[in-house]
């Protein structure tokens, strides 16, 4: 049974995988990488994994590919790409032989060790002990050991909150945070640099990145 | 193919396919030039190597394997965050740049 469980969801990931790779729409490479991650959360499941596949659905087919989708629609860059030209010449042929290579490393590697894992333990726990859930074992392994590195993942979210809020501020001068301006695109300001007699002095300056280099410099 | 069948899933084979993932990754993005497509690359690569640390765990019978994708859950999720935030920034002033154009921070 787990054979059959392991064939269709191998099967899934590696299309949804090669649809990631060959989409020239990025829409549809979103769509077939929620495929592969679904077919990821089956495996974990085959693997007595569940709260990981639980997480996986949620976390990444829930919210990770809904906010590619997101920013795809938000930018309107759902257009199709040309595939057929090779930007750099042989460049291609490179990827594939270097992609072929990486597959086959771990595969060498696995297979001179008679296709069995060895390694030292973590004494955290096993996940054959029925007694112990997955999640229990995930939770205590979380809040014991690891608890430092817990606690640094939260400052690293919390740091990544702010930087993609600075980052997809929509104007990043200061002038336009302080006054409540209209937000302009270069070739905007650029025009009115030349209508800056119109537009008044004091918004001139506050406005155009040449006058405030002129200011400083 | 029977042989197969009636043999069972051995661990091993996840590993293989978890290469095979990490290996579509790693060639997409390099051989794609949208940053949107290039990303979601990277997220299969993420996505592979989870498995084999799921299947690592369960070779070893150990859920310390278990316990580090929580955190390769986290960090894809920041790293998710801040690089599309950086993509909307740059594709919001030219909609159509590739990574070729992608230059602007050289120096």
């Amino acid at each position: 049974m787990e054979t059959f469980v392991f064939l269709v969801a191998a099967a899934i990931c590696l299309i949804g995988a090669l649809g990631v790779v060959l989409s020239t729409n990025p829409v549809h490479s979103a769509l077939s990488l929620v495929a592969t991650l679904f077919g990821v959360a089956v495996l974990f499941v085959a693997q007595e994994a569940h709260f990981l596949a639980a997480v996986q659905v949620i976390v990444y087919a829930g919210a990770i590919v809904v906010l590619f989708l997101f920013v795809i629609m938000l930018l309107g860059v759902d257009r199709a790409e040309n595939l057929k030209v090779d930007p750099l010449v042989g460049q291609r042929v490179a990827a594939v032989v270097l992609g072929l290579a990486v597959f086959a490393l771990p595969v060498v590697a696995l297979a001179s060790t008679d296709w069995e894992a060895t390694g030292a333990l973590s004494n955290l726990g096993s996940i054959a002990d029925a007694a112990v859930p997955d999640i229990e074992g995930i939770g205590t392994a979380l809040f014991t050991r690891y608890v430092f590195a817990l606690e640094i993942t939260s400052i690293l979210l919390a740091i990544a909150v702010v930087g993609a809020v600075l980052l997809a501020k929509r104007s990043p001068r200061p002038a336009d945070m302080l006054v409540d301006l209209p937000v302009r695109t270069d070739t905007d300001a650029a025009s009115l640099d030349d209508a800056a007699g119109a537009e008044g002095p004091e918004d001139a300056t506050a406005d155009s990145p040449a006058a405030e280099e002129g200011a400083t410099s | 193919m029977l042989n197969v069948l009636a043999a069972g899933v051995e661990p091993s084979w996840y590993l293989v396919l978890s290469s095979a993932l990490f290996a579509i990754g790693a060639v997409g993005l390099l051989i794609r030039r949208n940053p949107l497509v290039m990303f979601m690359c990277v997220e299969l690569m993420l996505n592979a190597v989870t498995l084999s640390f799921v299947t690592f765990s369960r070779m070893l019978d150990d859920i310390g394997g278990q316990a580090v994708v929580v955190f390769v859950l986290v960090v894809a999720a920041a790293e998710v965050v801040v690089g599309l935030g950086i993509i909307v920034a740059i594709l919001r002033r030219r909609p159509d740049a590739t990574a070729d154009d992608l230059a602007l921070l050289k120096g």
